[in-house]
């Protein structure tokens, strides 16, 4: 056992990465100073952008054990700008496209594979929009292990809401069929994007098409419980939440 | 949620920002989560002008009550205004003059 280890010493900051198209974007990382091989995190932040919150989020994995990278996904709508702004300009373009995101999470998979520590093993998490992000990932990329946080619209028809502009964000009926590695869903019980109709349904089709999905719905609890500078924040949940991440992503992140 | 609702306009105005004043040329309008408020969801107001890049944005997050209440004052202001003073032909000839 290395003094890194002993520490639980890990190193956090900004860096560059490639991300869709090849392109450099910036992403934030916590890696792990002990040089004994581990899984590895992608983090995909949630709508308001990459910020302080979600990179708390980050560190987190890196204190866990695990190396973990967040990629930035506005940096391609305004390299160099502060993330609020850039989340600001990301947001009057319409969003972040999914073959866009897949691209950046694809990039920062690879990433965390090319690490000199890295075990092989990749998980992917998101919260919010991140967490359908997160979904759409594991549909589309060779993860080990996905976690979904109160992710809308993984199930459940956004077309039917009033106001909502049509095709701006779409389920994930067709890309279910294709998860490649267990899931791992994290929701509350008051949240009505997603409402526990939706997440039944989710469970209903997952169970279809023989995939692994283990979800846990929290009492008293609504969207972002895990956000602990919102009021939306349920410290009851969102510990349990940590205990079941991290339980989750040592089972099917461990070589 | 995220809404992913966004209604965008072309405004024509002045705002200040981290480095003073910048005219503005569009405003997006959501109902999301916010930066830096504490409520879940917040009505959420960009003012921009991105000919002069991202940071060129007058930022508000309000609460729905808030925001209501803000455009009801705004359309009472208005209301209130001598129509001739609201036309747009005005603010030239006061220029010209």
């Amino acid at each position: 056992m290395t003094e890194a280890h002993l520490t639980g010493a890990f190193t956090s900051g900004t860096t560059m990465i490639r991300g869709h198209d090849g392109a450099q974007i910036e992403a934030y990382t916590a890696l792990v100073d002990d040089p004994a091989p581990r899984g590895g995190v992608v983090v995909i932040h949630h709508m308001p952008g990459y910020d302080d919150a979600t990179k708390e989020i980050v560190r987190r994995f890196g204190h866990l054990g695990f190396n973990a990278v967040m990629p930035n996904l506005y940096w391609h709508d305004a390299p160099g700008a502060a993330p609020d702004d850039a989340a600001a300009t990301g947001r009057a373009k319409g969003g972040v496209p999914d073959d866009r995101l897949i691209g950046d999470v694809s990039g920062a998979a690879d990433f965390l594979r090319a690490l000199p520590n890295s075990n092989g093993k990749l998980g992917v998490i998101g919260y919010c929009s991140g967490g359908r992000q997160s979904v759409l990932a594991a549909c589309s990329l060779p993860f080990d292990a996905a976690v979904d946080c109160y992710g809308a619209f993984v199930t459940g028809d956004p077309s039917g809401i009033e106001g909502m502009p049509k095709n701006l964000v779409t389920p994930l009926y067709d890309k279910l069929p294709d998860l490649r590695c267990p899931l791992l869903g994290l929701f509350g019980a008051d949240d009505r994007y997603p409402s526990p109709d939706q997440v039944a349904e989710l469970e209903q089709l997952l169970a279809k098409y023989g995939k692994s999905f283990e979800s846990h719905s929290y009492e008293g609890a609504g969207h972002a419980f895990f956000m602990v500078e919102r009021a939306s924040f349920r410290p009851e949940a969102a510990k349990d939440g940590w205990a079941r991440i991290k339980a989750f992503f040592s089972q099917h992140l461990s070589a | 949620m995220c809404t992913y609702i966004t209604e965008k306009i072309d405004v024509t105005g002045s705002g200040k920002g981290s480095e003073g004043w910048f005219p503005l040329t569009e405003a997006t309008v959501y109902f999301d989560h916010p930066v830096h408020a504490t409520a879940e969801h917040t009505l959420n107001v960009d003012l921009r002008n991105p000919g002069r890049g991202p940071g060129a944005r007058v930022a508000v997050e309000l609460t729905a009550d808030a925001a209501r209440a803000l455009a009801e004052a705004i359309l009472r202001t208005l209301d209130a205004v001598p129509a001739d003073l609201l036309d747009p032909s005005q603010g030239s000839q006061s220029q010209a003059a």
